[in-house]
């Protein structure tokens, strides 16, 4: 079990965080949209399971 | 259509509940006892078994995977079953899943206290241990998805998010850090060495906070806050954004407990980012959950288990909010290795996990009993001592951090340091002395709970057969003709489980993949060199006794470290070290170059007294290490573990290894016998001395030539 270092170098490393910003925000968008646009009554089916079993 | 009628598995609810109870009690009761030790350290009694290196890998062990744990399992066997009306799918697996932990939590505590650790903190169980914890949370997850499969509530609530996230991720984190070579049954060595196992080090620890004490609690929260308060949740869109975005920016945090450390530059400002970020899906839990009782405060007077639960929401509003704070570079350069990180991690453990767990306790044992709770006076009088406990635990333990720190980075008009490290810490005592204070009332609400929670079940009789009954799933479901494909993955258990592993494992590639094979991130120094066979075998007396624990071997970049110790640590001086030792706390001081700045005999006189080198020391004595024989048989196979790492010890070295060793050690019998000091060679003692002596020195070595 060796890691072995397969590059010298890289460049451009400062784009790996802002890659992993733009995947996120991208996601984040996405869901906020579906979270916006979606079905008010499917919400609240799922709001109140914890409180609709028998008891 | 047809109902069909089946029976919830209360009884591995109840067994659950009981192992909490049971190991919160133990796990409290030894943070009490390290807390006293650091101002008593002759409380150790001199044995190896109770010194504080040992004891305290035990209490953070205890609490987070015997009472947590225990408090976690306890929780989704009694929601999950509900929320999908349906029983657990197997008994087998339940008692299997049951039996297993506790098993795993038995051999944890015999383990630690005999020193057989892997020396990465919250990861110290070896092998052996490692193996069954990952195939009792194989189990774990089979029960769970049998049940999800076998459902009869087609949409999986939130909380049902939380806990299949939590299970894939503490997976992935579990296997990932715990990758290591066994050199016998009790020992190994971590594949990563140096930067490579800090990063992948605080990777898993982080978010072992984030996925095992955040999120799994999380879950609970959804379901028995609304449960308790008899309200829904404040807002179900607010819970689906807040579960994407915790569990995508949870996982890119773990850098911000290496700022200024030899971690890349580039990493430790990913860990920044995102820990900043992480305050929003963080708050939006903690809103959504005191905004459920909108409009029903009145019942918090009234309900104890819910008065518990607020407190709990607003503990983590407070620890979820500095963490993001601490993750400031400049923040972290004066909390880092103080108590105030002590102070962070027990408003959330005390706060968010404990009083969570407390108020679930106090509204379900009731329930499975079915009767009332014996007392509502007692579990008052918890509920304001417990508080008490965690106030009078925090404020010490922030007002110490802050002032150790401020002392440390003092320096007088003439530009000297001002403070000695010892000064720091004598000034910290009366700290201490407060914070086990705090510690031993809030374990004395714990106990008053235990009684009142014992007379509950006496009183009552345990609801074995709890019938309900749901329609069965029809098979032809039909979908909406324009189905979101968010609702597509929320019908499917396995397509969400998949959609979170992408989620969290995108941020853990990116972080480590340029440190594993772009050789620049590491620079190497042709001086550093392998230990050599006796250092090695100091390093994991080291290790063994938990050193780690008390010191850093992590000199930052600041004038007033390298002022006390000297040059600041690179990267490249940790190639060999496996597993990393940097530590997190600094009881003690650094010890990176302490290396040559004693004599041995000043090191062989301080372990058998360190006050008679160093007046007022808290250091525990450790005469066992000048009597005991060290196992000089292991040298070969330890040696070939490495050389099987990649340390470039010569072909054929494992051989002639003891040989090296043998000599190394009568050097430095010699040394000590010029100081008046007779030992054999063959004694522990020698071989961390040779340990000690190395530290740090390399570096020295190029500075010279």
């Amino acid at each position: 079990m060796k890691f072995i270092n397969y590059l010298e170098s890289i460049t451009g490393i400062g784009m790996y965080p802002l890659v992993s910003l733009i995947i996120f925000v991208a996601f984040f968008a996405l869901v906020t949209l579906y979270v916006i646009n979606g079905n008010k009554e499917h919400f609240e089916k799922l709001r109140n399971l914890p409180i609709n079993e028998n008891k | 259509m047809e109902l069909q009628k089946f029976q919830y598995d209360n009884k591995t609810v109840k067994m659950f509940a009981y192992a909490t109870i049971l190991w919160g009690l133990v796990g409290m009761l030894v943070g009490l006892i390290v807390a006293i030790q650091l101002y008593l350290p002759a409380a150790n009694l001199s044995l190896p078994y109770t010194t504080f290196g040992r004891l305290r890998p035990l209490h953070t062990n205890a609490v987070i995977f015997a009472f947590v744990g225990n408090g976690i399992f306890m929780g989704v066997y009694y929601s999950l079953q509900r929320l999908l009306k349906a029983r657990m799918f197997s008994d087998l697996l339940s008692k299997i899943h049951f039996w297993g932990w506790q098993l795993i939590i038995v051999l944890a505590a015999a383990t630690l206290i005999m020193g057989k650790t892997t020396g990465k903190e919250y990861a110290e169980l070896e092998w052996p241990i490692d193996i069954l914890i990952t195939l009792v949370w194989v189990v774990f997850g089979w029960n769970m998805f049998g049940t999800i499969i076998r459902r009869r509530e087609r949409h999986l609530y939130v909380a049902i998010w939380f806990y299949i996230a939590t299970f894939v991720t503490v997976a992935m984190l579990h296997i990932v850090n715990s990758i290591e070579i066994p050199v016998s049954f009790w020992k190994s060595y971590s594949v990563y060495a140096g930067v490579q196992d800090a990063l992948v080090q605080w990777w898993y620890g982080h978010n072992a906070v984030a996925f095992f004490l955040t999120t799994p609690y999380l879950g609970l929260m959804y379901y028995f806050l609304p449960k308790i308060a008899q309200r829904p949740v404040y807002s179900y869109r607010l819970s689906i954004v807040h579960f994407w975005a915790l569990i995508f920016l949870y996982i890119w945090a773990g850098p911000h407990h290496l700022l200024y450390t030899a971690v890349p530059d580039w990493a430790q400002s990913l860990g920044v980012v995102f820990s900043v970020m992480l305050i929003a899906p963080s708050w939006g839990g903690m809103i959504n959950g005191l905004l459920t009782l909108r409009g029903a405060w009145d019942r918090v007077r009234d309900d104890v288990g819910l008065k518990f639960l607020v407190v709990a929401v607003t503990a983590y509003g407070m620890a979820t909010f500095e963490g993001p704070m601490l993750s400031l570079k400049s923040v972290s350069a004066i909390a880092h290795y103080t108590d105030w990180i002590v102070a962070h991690v027990h408003v959330g453990a005390l706060g968010w996990n404990g009083f969570m767990t407390f108020g679930i306790l106090y509204w379900l044992i009731p329930r499975l009993f079915q009767t009332k709770l014996y007392s509502q006076k007692l579990a008052n009088m918890h509920f304001w001592i417990g508080t008490l406990g965690i106030v009078l635990y925090a404020v010490p333990m922030y007002w110490a951090g802050f002032m150790q720190s401020s002392m440390w980075k003092d320096f007088t008009p003439e530009g000297q340091l001002k403070w000695q490290f010892l000064d720091t810490v004598t000034k910290m005592i009366p700290f201490y002395i407060a914070r086990s204070i705090g510690g031993a009332l809030f374990l004395t609400g714990a106990i008053l709970m235990t009684y009142n929670l014992i007379k509950t079940i006496k009183v009552g009789t345990f609801l074995e057969i709890e019938e309900d009954e749901a329609p069965a799933l029809t098979s032809n479901y039909q979908s909406h003709s324009k189905e979101h494909w968010h609702r597509w993955i929320e019908r499917k258990p396995i397509q969400l489980m998949i959609v979170s592993l992408v989620v969290v494992a995108i941020g853990g590639l990116i972080e480590f993949l340029p440190v594993f094979l772009i050789k620049s991130n590491i620079p190497t120094i042709s001086s550093v060199k392998p230990y050599t066979p006796l250092e090695l075998q100091g390093r994991d007396i080291y290790i063994r006794e938990g050193c780690y624990t008390c010191h850093s071997q992590m000199i930052r970049p600041f004038r007033s470290e390298t002022a006390r110790y000297g040059e600041y640590s690179k990267a490249g001086e940790f190639v060999y070290d496996h597993p990393f030792q940097w530590g997190s706390k600094r009881t003690g001081p650094d010890l990176a170059r302490i290396g040559g700045k004693y004599p041995d005999s000043w090191h062989y006189n301080h372990m058998i007294e360190p006050s008679s080198m160093a007046p007022g020391s808290i250091m525990p004595s450790y005469p066992w290490l000048l009597e005991d024989q060290l196992d000089a048989n292991s040298t070969m196979s330890k040696i070939k573990a490495m050389i099987r790492l990649g340390v470039p010890y010569p072909a054929g070295y494992e051989n002639i290894a003891i040989q090296d060793m043998e000599k190394q050690a009568k050097q430095i019998t010699a040394n000590l016998k010029k100081d008046g000091i007779e030992t054999l060679p063959d004694r522990e003692i020698v071989a961390l001395i040779g340990y000690l002596q190395r530290m740090g020195t390399d570096i020295k070595v190029k500075a010279s030539k």
